[in-house]
């Protein structure tokens, strides 16, 4: 009873201060002050160099699921409709979800680490003591630049894993280029592709901003910055696929699916 | 004589752990006292609470006149430009040349042009102070903890202070380093007229730069008076720092 209360009673806290923090970022950001530097360098960061991993992974994820999917389709006389399910598949979901995990590991625990040692080592505080604004130079330049990048990571990650699926469709069977690239257009339509690409901005929000709340909030020494960089990767990763899960309910009633 | 940092009847508990009681402290223009006591004594909140890093529980802080518990977040981020920190885990942005360290301070109180003006003037001559003016491209990590000091009392000084406050400025260094930063101490003390507070329990550094010495004993300034009296003092409390 006791163990069950003080759980609840963390999760309302840590809600709370995810909250707070949330509102002061959003207080911060539109300040007619901002690191447009710092912006530019952590965008290159988050998008520039997370691009190899999340381009390899989509390639794989495009070749994989088109492999997988033919035998079943064959089975049902559904051969040809192949380009089409794959391109369905990779642009409305897997996409998107799996570029904002691959971003909540690297970039997510790359952020709760590195803030959460600057602030076991006092760095955040020697900037908070030479009247420089750390959480205007530290947070909000990374929870834009995530916010930012992911779109475009996730857009990248669509059109590779959609080559993936051309080269996985011309492993067994043959068709042209032209030819999978229509059938991958006139498969797509607005419902698809829009939706998608605008809940990447909200993954990318909750990858920063849990990144961020978990480093800059850090105590406890080099095991709070380890317990940091976990605990961001795992809550931002489940935040993504709440955030997918209500974007999902959204587009539902909307009528785009 | 001007008083540049007074705080009255300051009190901060963390839970039941009662820091600071009471805590009363004039500083004037110009002078340097050192606040010695036990780890875990409160010396560092104190200067955390100075200047509002730690927030007080309850008395006053005035700094340069103004109360900072009153003060709103650019008017405080304006007052702690003029008030220097030399934290003692030195703080200095690892991911940052020297250069970049020193620069840093400068992107939030200099004006831009100003900045492209005088930045580079303004780090070589703090650096030049400190005796380390070869190093403006090298990242911290290449430093040894002498230097990496005398870098962070360089980044204090290049927005000219009018108070510098010292968290235990000679710990982890060797005697002969930490007997070097004492006397860098001093030199910067005269040289940009700055008032300070030296926390430490490094006696020889206590009686190099300070003027006035308080004892803080249990949360409460206990004593205070010159080095040489309380060196000399029977106090059995006062006695176990310096036997």
């Amino acid at each position: 009873m006791n163990q069950s209360f003080h759980i609840n009673a963390t999760f309302f806290r840590e809600t709370g201060n995810i909250a707070r923090f949330t509102g002061r970022f959003f207080k911060e950001l539109f300040h007619r002050k901002q690191e447009f530097e710092e912006f530019l360098r952590q965008c290159f960061w988050v998008g520039y160099k997370s691009l190899p991993l999340v381009a390899i992974t989509a390639f794989i994820m495009g070749l994989v699921l088109t492999i997988q999917s033919r035998p079943t389709l064959v089975e049902f006389g559904a051969e040809s409709m192949l380009p089409a399910m794959v391109s369905v598949s990779l642009v409305r979901e897997i996409s998107p979800v799996i570029t904002a995990l691959i971003c909540a590991g690297k970039v997510g625990s790359g952020m709760g680490a590195e803030l959460g040692s600057m602030r076991v080592t006092e760095q955040i505080d020697a900037m908070d003591v030479s009247g420089t604004n750390p959480f205007r130079y530290l947070i909000v330049t990374r929870i834009m630049a995530t916010t930012l990048m992911l779109p475009i990571l996730a857009s990248l990650s669509n059109a590779v894993s959609l080559y993936g699926g051309y080269l996985g469709v011309n492993i067994r069977g043959s068709v042209s280029w032209s030819l999978y690239w229509t059938q991958v257009f006139n498969a797509l339509n607005f419902g698809d592709a829009v939706p998608s690409l605008v809940k990447t901005f909200f993954f990318g929000f909750v990858i920063g901003l849990i990144g961020c709340y978990k480093g800059y909030n850090s105590r406890k020494g080099t095991e709070g910055v380890g317990r940091s960089a976990n605990s961001a990767v795992v809550v931002s990763s489940l935040l993504v696929f709440i955030v997918d899960l209500i974007a999902v309910q959204i587009t539902d009633l909307l009528g785009l699916t | 004589m001007q008083h540049v940092i007074e705080i009255e009847k300051l009190n901060k508990s963390f839970g039941d752990n009662h820091v600071l009681r009471d805590f009363s402290l004039s500083l004037s223009q110009g002078e340097t006292i050192a606040v010695l006591g036990k780890s875990g004594s409160g010396k560092s909140v104190l200067i955390k609470c100075i200047v509002n890093l730690v927030e007080a529980d309850e008395g006053k802080i005035i700094v340069l006149g103004e109360d900072i518990s009153e003060l709103k977040q650019e008017a405080l981020d304006s007052l702690r430009a003029k008030v220097g920190f030399l934290f003692q885990s030195n703080a200095l942005y690892d991911s940052m040349t020297v250069r970049e360290n020193l620069e840093f301070p400068l992107r939030m109180h200099w004006p831009k042009e100003k900045r492209e003006a005088e930045a580079e003037r303004a780090v070589m001559e703090v650096l030049t102070d400190v005796g380390l003016a070869h190093t403006a491209d090298m990242m911290p990590e290449e430093l040894s903890g002498g230097m990496r000091k005398r870098i962070a009392l360089a980044r204090t000084l290049i927005l000219r202070p009018a108070i510098i406050l010292y968290d235990e400025p000679t710990t982890g260094l060797d005697p002969v380093t930490a007997r070097g930063i004492s006397q860098l101490i001093v030199n910067v003390q005269k040289k940009y007229n700055t008032s300070s507070i030296v926390i430490s329990h490094d006696l020889r550094c206590i009686e190099a730069t300070a003027g006035h010495v308080i004892m803080l004993i249990d949360g409460r300034c206990y004593a205070l008076d010159t080095f040489s009296n309380l060196e000399h003092t029977d106090d059995p409390k006062i006695r176990e720092f310096f036997d």
